[in-house]
Formats: C-alpha cells, sequence, structure tokens
C-alpha cells in the first residue's frame, strides 16, 4: 500500500461529529454502507445521492474537500481493478470509444468503483473526526471482546514508536548513500526490522512490567462513562435513514 | 490488497463475516494458553509491527509491487490464535482509523489476510520443524517457506471468494493463473522479509517467538551448593504442559499440512482443468466471450445458480470433496491422539 | 507468626542461558525493615521480580506471608501484587497515565474499587508521600523527586504489607532524600530497600543483606555489615568518603 497509512487521518477539531461519541459514529456509518452495498448497481440515481449526503456530512465534520482528496489515495488498488474489468471481463462486447470492452465488465468496474470509493469517503470522514483512543473506548462500548481491545490499544501505542523508528532508520539508511533496489534493499530492511522489534519490545516491557506489578489483567479499568444522550442518538440516524430514503426514491425512477 | 465495500455480492459477504466470526470465537479461547500476561503487549507489537510491514512495499515484475501481508510471521512469532487476533486487529484498525479495507467488507479481509495465511503459515511451520534437526535456527528456514506458501494460499481464498461472489464474468482458469503467479513472486518477498526478521529475533530473544518454544534446550541451574538441576520451561507463553507431544503433534502437522497442499493443488488443478478448454475455445472466438458458452454452463451442472462463470462447477464440487476428506482426517487424527494421550497418561 | 516473605532455594536463569540466581534463602518478619544491598548486575531487579511472581521458571519457591508466588494462578497473583508493592527505579516506567490521580487510581482500580471509596483511597496514598497538590497534573511536567513520591503513591494505594524500593534515592537531591525518608519511616509496611546508598540503608533499616554473584553473601545487622571493610570491597561496595558507620544511631 501507499505511505497514505503512515499518516492518521485524524483532524483535531470541535464539530458536531467529533463530539458524537465514537460508537454511535461507527453503528451510523456501517449502517449506511450496509444500505450502500445493498443497493443494485444501476440504480446511478442513488449512487449520485449517497454522495451527496457524505458531502452534507463533511460539511457537518468540518473536513475540507480537499482533505478528503488527497487520503483518498488509499483506494488506488481496487480503482485499477475496476478499471481493468471490462478489459478482461467475458461476456457480451460493448464498443466504447472504440474500444471493445465487455458490458458486464462495466457495470461490475462501476460497481466496485462507487461502493468502494464511497466506502472509502465514509471511512475517511469517521477517521478524521474520532482519534485512536475514542475508538478504542468505542469499540469497548459496542461489546468487542476484550482481548481484541487489548492489543488494539497496546498495537496503538506501539505503532507509533514502530513507526517512527522505521522513519528514522530509514533516513539513517540513506543518509549512508544508501539506495534502495529490489532485493539489496529487502535484506537490509529486513535485517534491521529483527532489531527493531526487540528494542520496541524491551522498551514496552518496562512500562508493561511497572503496569502488572499494580494488578494490571488485561483490561484497562473503565471510569465513569457517560451515557449517550437521546439527541446524539438521533443525530446520528439520520445518516443510514437519509441513505434508505435516496435508495428507495431512486427506486421510483429506476 | 484489501477488499473495498462491494467487491463480494451479499451472500458471499455475509458467508465470509461468518467465517470470521467463528474463527475469531475460536481464536479466542484458544489463544488463552498460548497467551500469558507478557504476552498481550508482545501481541500488540506484533500488530503494530504487520501493520508498519504492510507499508513496504516491494517491486513485483513490471510496474507492479506487492506488499508484505504478515500472517505467516505472526503466526510464527505469537502462536496461530494469537496471530488471528492480531491479525484482525490489524485490519480493523486499517479499516477504521485509515479508510484502507472497507469495513462491510472487514469479514471478507479477516477471511484472507487474517484466516487463510496464519492457517498456511502455522501448518507449514510446525510440518517442517517436525522434520528439522530441533534448534531454535531452525524456526528461520521454516518461517519463510511458511510464509511463502501462504501468500499464494490466500490469493487462492481469493479467486475461491471471487468466483463465488464477484459479480463480474472473469475466466477462471486464467484469473486463478495469474493470481497464483503474481501471488507466488509475492511470497518470495514475504519469505524473505519474515525470514530475516525471524532469524533476527530467535538469536537475541528466542523466548519471543513461539513457534521456537518447544526448541530451545533445558536450561540448567546451579544451586548454591553447586548443584545442577534443570529449570521448568518458561518460554513467552504457554500454559500447556505437553512437551511430550511435540512429536505426535509434528505428525499431524505434517499430515494436515500436507492435506492442505493436497487440496491447493486439487482446487487449481480441477478449476485449471475445466476452465482450460472453455477458456482456450473462447479465446479462439476473436470476438472473445459468446453467449453460447454462458447457456452451455448453466446446462449442465448442479450448482448452476453460481452459472454465468464457467467450469466453477466441477472444480468447486472437487474442491469441496477435498476440504471434505481433510477434515474427516483431521478429525481422525485429533481423535487418534486423544486416545494415545490418555493410555499414556494412564501408562504414566 | 506468619513471615512477611520467605524465599527457599531460588534460583534463576534468563532465556539466553545466562543464570542470574543461584539458589537464594531469605526470611523477612513482618514490620522489619531490610535493606538489600550488591553491586551492579548482583541479581537484585531479578530478585524483586520474583517477589511478585513477574519472574518465574527458575527453581525454588517465594511465599509472601503465607501466600505462594504460583504464576499459573490468576486469583492468587493479584492478591500478591496487592501484597507486593514495588517502586522500580525509573519513575517514567510506572507513571503512563494522563494525570498523577488517574496513575495513583489504576492499581486500587484494578482491585475493583470504584466511586468515592477509589477516591478516598487515592487522597490516601497522595497525602503520605506529601502529593495532594498535584494530583490533577500530568506526571511529566513534575520534577524528578515529586515523580518518584508519586511512584510510591501509586503503590501505596494498594495497601501492600511489603514495599521493595529499587534505588530510591538515585538521582534524589538531598533535601528530596530526606523527606522520602521522611515517608518511608512513617509508613506501617515491611520495607525491603535495594540500594547502593549504604548511609540510607544504616538510616533507615536495622539488617542489610548483601546480594553478590546471584547469592546472599552475608545478613545481619546492619552497622555489622557496614563495618566489615573486607567484605565490602569484595563486592565492590564502598562506604562515602569520610563515613564510620560505628558512631551513628541506626533508626
Amino acid at each position: 500500500m501507499s505511505s497514505a497509512h503512515s499518516h492518521l487521518l485524524y483532524r483535531h477539531g470541535d464539530s458536531i461529529l467529533h463530539r458524537l461519541p465514537a460508537h454511535a459514529k461507527l453503528l451510523a456509518l456501517v449502517g449506511f454502507m450496509l444500505v450502500v452495498v445493498a443497493t443494485p448497481r444501476d440504480r446511478y440515481l442513488a449512487f449520485a445521492g449517497y454522495a451527496v449526503l457524505l458531502a452534507f456530512v463533511a460539511v457537518a465534520a468540518d473536513v475540507p474537500f480537499k482533505f478528503i482528496a488527497t487520503r483518498m489515495v488509499v483506494e488506488a488498488p481496487f480503482v485499477v481493478f475496476a478499471v481493468l474489468l471490462p478489459v478482461i471481463s467475458t461476456g457480451p462486447r460493448v464498443d466504447v470509444l472504440g474500444l471493445s470492452l465487455s458490458e458486464d465488465g462495466l457495470l461490475a468496474g462501476w460497481n466496485i468503483l462507487a461502493k468502494g470509493t464511497l466506502g472509502v469517503v465514509a471511512a475517511i470522514l469517521l477517521a478524521a473526526t474520532t482519534d485512536a483512543r475514542d475508538m478504542l473506548i468505542g469499540l469497548q462500548r459496542l461489546r468487542l471482546p476484550a482481548r481484541l481491545v487489548e492489543i488494539a490499544a497496546f498495537m496503538v501505542r506501539y505503532a507509533d514508536v514502530v513507526v517512527a523508528d522505521m522513519q528514522r532508520m530509514r533516513i539513517a539508511r540513506e543518509s549512508r548513500a544508501f539506495e534502495g533496489r529490489r532485493l539489496g534493499r529487502l535484506r537490509v530492511v529486513a535485517q534491521s526490522a529483527g532489531a527493531l522489534f526487540i528494542r520496541s519490545y524491551e522498551r514496552g516491557e518496562r512500562v508493561h512490567l511497572a503496569m502488572l506489578s499494580r494488578g494490571y489483567a488485561g483490561a484497562m479499568p473503565l471510569v465513569g462513562h457517560a451515557p449517550v444522550a437521546r439527541r446524539a442518538w438521533v443525530s446520528v440516524a439520520t445518516l443510514p435513514l437519509a441513505a434508505v430514503g435516496v435508495a428507495v426514491v431512486s427506486g421510483w425512477f429506476a | 490488497m484489501h477488499v473495498p465495500d462491494g467487491f463480494l455480492d451479499a451472500p458471499t459477504s455475509v458467508a465470509t463475516g461468518a467465517v470470521a466470526a467463528a474463527g475469531i470465537a475460536v481464536a479466542l479461547s484458544k489463544a488463552r494458553e498460548e497467551l500469558d500476561e507478557r504476552t498481550a503487549p508482545l501481541a500488540g507489537l506484533t500488530a503494530a509491527f504487520v501493520f508498519a510491514g504492510q507499508m513496504i512495499n516491494f517491486p513485483v515484475g513490471v510496474g507492479t509491487s506487492g506488499h508484505l501481508m504478515g500472517g505467516a510471521l505472526a503466526a510464527v512469532l505469537v502462536g496461530p490464535w494469537t496471530a488471528v487476533l492480531v491479525m484482525s486487529v490489524v485490519l480493523m484498525i486499517q479499516s477504521l482509523l485509515f479508510a484502507d479495507g472497507g469495513l462491510t467488507a472487514l469479514g471478507t479481509n479477516i477471511t484472507l489476510i487474517g484466516i487463510a495465511t496464519v492457517a498456511a503459515g502455522w501448518l507449514v511451520t510446525r510440518a517442517l520443524l517436525a522434520v528439522l534437526p530441533r534448534r531454535p535456527a531452525s524456526v528461520v528456514p521454516a518461517a519463510a517457506v511458511a510464509a511463502f506458501v501462504s501468500v499464494p494460499a490466500a490469493a487462492a481464498v481469493f479467486v475461491l471468494l471471487f468466483s463465488a461472489g464477484g459479480q463480474a464474468s472473469l475466466p477462471f482458469g486464467p484469473l486463478l493463473g495469474t493470481m497464483l503467479g503474481w501471488h507466488l513472486l509475492i511470497g518470495i518477498g514475504e519469505a524473505l522479509i519474515t525470514g530475516l526478521t525471524v532469524s533476527a529475533v530467535v538469536a537475541v530473544r528466542p523466548d519471543l517467538v513461539y513457534a521456537a518454544r518447544d526448541l530451545r534446550p533445558t536450561l540448567k541451574l546451579r544451586q548454591a551448593d553447586g548443584t545442577l538441576i534443570n529449570a521448568a520451561p518458561s518460554p513467552a507463553g504457554t500454559g500447556r504442559t505437553d512437551d511430550h507431544a511435540g512429536s505426535r503433534v509434528g505428525l499431524r502437522a505434517v499430515l494436515a499440512g500436507g492435506a492442505l497442499a493436497a487440496a491447493l493443488i486439487a482446487g487449481v488443478l480441477s478449476f485449471l482443468a475445466s476452465g482450460s478448454p472453455d477458456g482456450l475455445e473462447r479465446v479462439a472466438e476473436s470476438e472473445g466471450f459468446a453467449d453460447s458458452a454462458r447457456d452451455h454452463a448453466f446446462g449442465n451442472f448442479a450448482l448452476a445458480d453460481y452459472g454465468e462463470i464457467g467450469g466453477i462447477p466441477v472444480g468447486l464440487a472437487g474442491l469441496l470433496g477435498v476440504v471434505v476428506t481433510v477434515i474427516i482426517g483431521l478429525a481422525v487424527f485429533r481423535f487418534v491422539r486423544r486416545r494415545t494421550d490418555r493410555e499414556e497418561n494412564v501408562s504414566a | 507468626m506468619t513471615q512477611s516473605l520467605e524465599v527457599r532455594g531460588l534460583a534463576y536463569a534468563y532465556p539466553d542461558g545466562h543464570q542470574a540466581l543461584y539458589g537464594i534463602d531469605l526470611t523477612v518478619g513482618r514490620g522489619e525493615r531490610v535493606a538489600l544491598l550488591g553491586p551492579n548486575g548482583a541479581g537484585k531487579t531479578t530478585f524483586i521480580l520474583h517477589l511478585n511472581g513477574i519472574l518465574h521458571g527458575g527453581a525454588g519457591t517465594v511465599t509472601v506471608a503465607g501466600l505462594d508466588v504460583r504464576p499459573g494462578e490468576r486469583d492468587s497473583l493479584r492478591e500478591i501484587r496487592r501484597r507486593v508493592g514495588v517502586v522500580f527505579q525509573d519513575p517514567d516506567d510506572q507513571l503512563f497515565m494522563p494525570t498523577v490521580r488517574d496513575d495513583v487510581a489504576f492499581g486500587p482500580a484494578n482491585l475493583g474499587l470504584r466511586g468515592a471509596e477509589l477516591d478516598a483511597r487515592v487522597t490516601e496514598a497522595l497525602e503520605a508521600v506529601g502529593m495532594t497538590g498535584v494530583a490533577d497534573r500530568p506526571p511529566h511536567h513534575l520534577s524528578f523527586g515529586q515523580r518518584r513520591r508519586v511512584a510510591v503513591a501509586t503503590v501505596l494505594a494498594m495497601r501492600p504489607e511489603i514495599l521493595v524500593l529499587d534505588e530510591p534515592t538515585s538521582n534524589l537531591d538531598p533535601a528530596s532524600r530526606r523527606e522520602l525518608a521522611d515517608i518511608l519511616r512513617s509508613l506501617d509496611v515491611t520495607l525491603l530497600l535495594v540500594t547502593h546508598d549504604l548511609p540510607y540503608a544504616l538510616e533507615l533499616c536495622e539488617r542489610s543483606v548483601v546480594l553478590s554473584g546471584g547469592s546472599i553473601v552475608a545478613d545481619g545487622p546492619t552497622p555489622e555489615v557496614l563495618s566489615d571493610e573486607d567484605l565490602l570491597r569484595r563486592h565492590r561496595l564502598e562506604l562515602p568518603f569520610g563515613f564510620d558507620p560505628r558512631p551513628v544511631r541506626p533508626a
């Protein structure tokens, strides 16, 4: 994948979306995407409607369109696949701009492009308005098994350390005129990876020992959680409900 | 590639969701045997590592690149059940915080990158460790080969899923061939990274490598009065004490690994076998793919509902047959092992 | 009367083969204050980590206030970690929550305390170390001496029976050192003080044990141990220049 990974999508702010609890946003997002994914691919109007809905959400979240656009790079691989499908698919052919393309492939490619892109944009909006810690709390409130939340918490904690160390090592290598080329680069990177693993582990090990010594047994004690106001649930539910509305209305024009 | 939303149709997505949920549920209960209190942060670190590793691209062929998947690496470091949890967490965080991989496709991604790679990687690791010399260093070639196999194994599962719910008519044999070929190349990169990483860790901290836990020589302790005694084995995490079962588990794993390879080969061959005559026929026609071929597929097979992709039903049936055989075989071996265990306990 | 701590035949080797402990026998009675002296690399930290079950797998047994340390048993481990409070050498390894209050609450919260009871416990611990004023500040904004004291509070909040401190005076200025000594003297716990700071050991602990090369090489009243020049020299321990242990009245 691209280096879009290394930058958390979170964008500090105080919009409506920022203030909503993570688990509510997550549920709304999943609900919205379920509607999108269930929509038959030839309801072009519906997809336009969904895009408009997401635009509204972006405004409510105080997230500029440019921010979203630059971070959509992550979807590049499946865009390539979607574009290839009309070329390599079987089935009746259709002439488009002088190329003989599979009709089925065109529809399939459109399907992947539309739904996948909507999914990415929606996910970007969620990630931009929810920081890692709140996301984990949200998952915990959704009753995700404690073990998974624990591993995720440590992962988030270590991820900064590991990624930062990787950058530092890359800089150190390149400062010594190392120009990574194919297999040679791989070997060096992989060898330093092992050392990085041990170093990171030992750094975290001491803190973990202190936690264990104070009785830590796998779950961060959940101290004081405010119940979610009904108003929050209502505002969060508007997204999937509006999507259902769009789907129904577009059906009348199909 | 992380699968986006809407890639597979609803029934397939739901099915993979169920497989993922079941896999995680089983992994949660089994992981308790693998993890002691210190290994949860190790699992988190492994997750962070796999996550970082997936950022490394390496060139594969002209103009394309692949990236590390990490399932085999995770399995070797923290054990197979914990590895399933680790990979699931990585995929979850990637889709929630990095918009990589559709939320509704999480089940699919977990099945592919979380379960298929870990299962293939672990089975191959155990199979090889059963025949390699019993030294911590043996984990390195075992992990490398396991990593190499895990990538095309996931690709094969992907093709299977796509054939069932891909909403596009792609010529089956060629698709499988291309995917496997490409992923065999990616597998080389994965094998290199995995092998080198494991070798560095096992050299300095063998207690952090789950797969090496049975391979370290028993430590001898010198008491205050000068006598030597054996230390109890205390690796990164086993609550179990079935070290005596090492060789028997090895045999079972060899057979399971062999069965998996057989299933893959059988599935692949049957797909190719059924696909290629059609494929050749189709390619022969200058316009590409004719309607008649589709009617043909519809007409002949019981699983015609999957029908727009020619050749699938035979291959699918073949694959299902092998899968059933493998399951029965594993069940038989587990039964035999439990019997022998009980006999051993009685005689001990 | 049950001893606070009973260690018998403790031996341990690290996974890479390096043996750190060669069969240790130690008994500490309730209310005793014992200094654990020894050079770097003697195995002192390794020993401490056995007292609350973090390290295990070697040989020998550890019994804390009558309860055996058995690593497999979750429930008894939790109780042992309540009874044995370990304050590690680096306070930054132990302060990992956003505020001092959160950090002090971490331990008792893991023991199941909530609400008003939890708050009371936190206040009690902070008062014992004189740090109630900084309760809502992030730990890394405090001075080193203050962080040390907060680290002690995080452990005191669990109401331990034995307080184990690993090099508590390292990097402390003389005033902070004095303040810590006053705090430790005021506590009603069994004390195991791991230290290089021999005058501190003399001031606070009536008994000293010397650990060197993984074995115990001396065990007796502190003034006696510190007066044995030969012993000290053999195990890389040194009294500060001009310091004479004999005329000083120990605590």
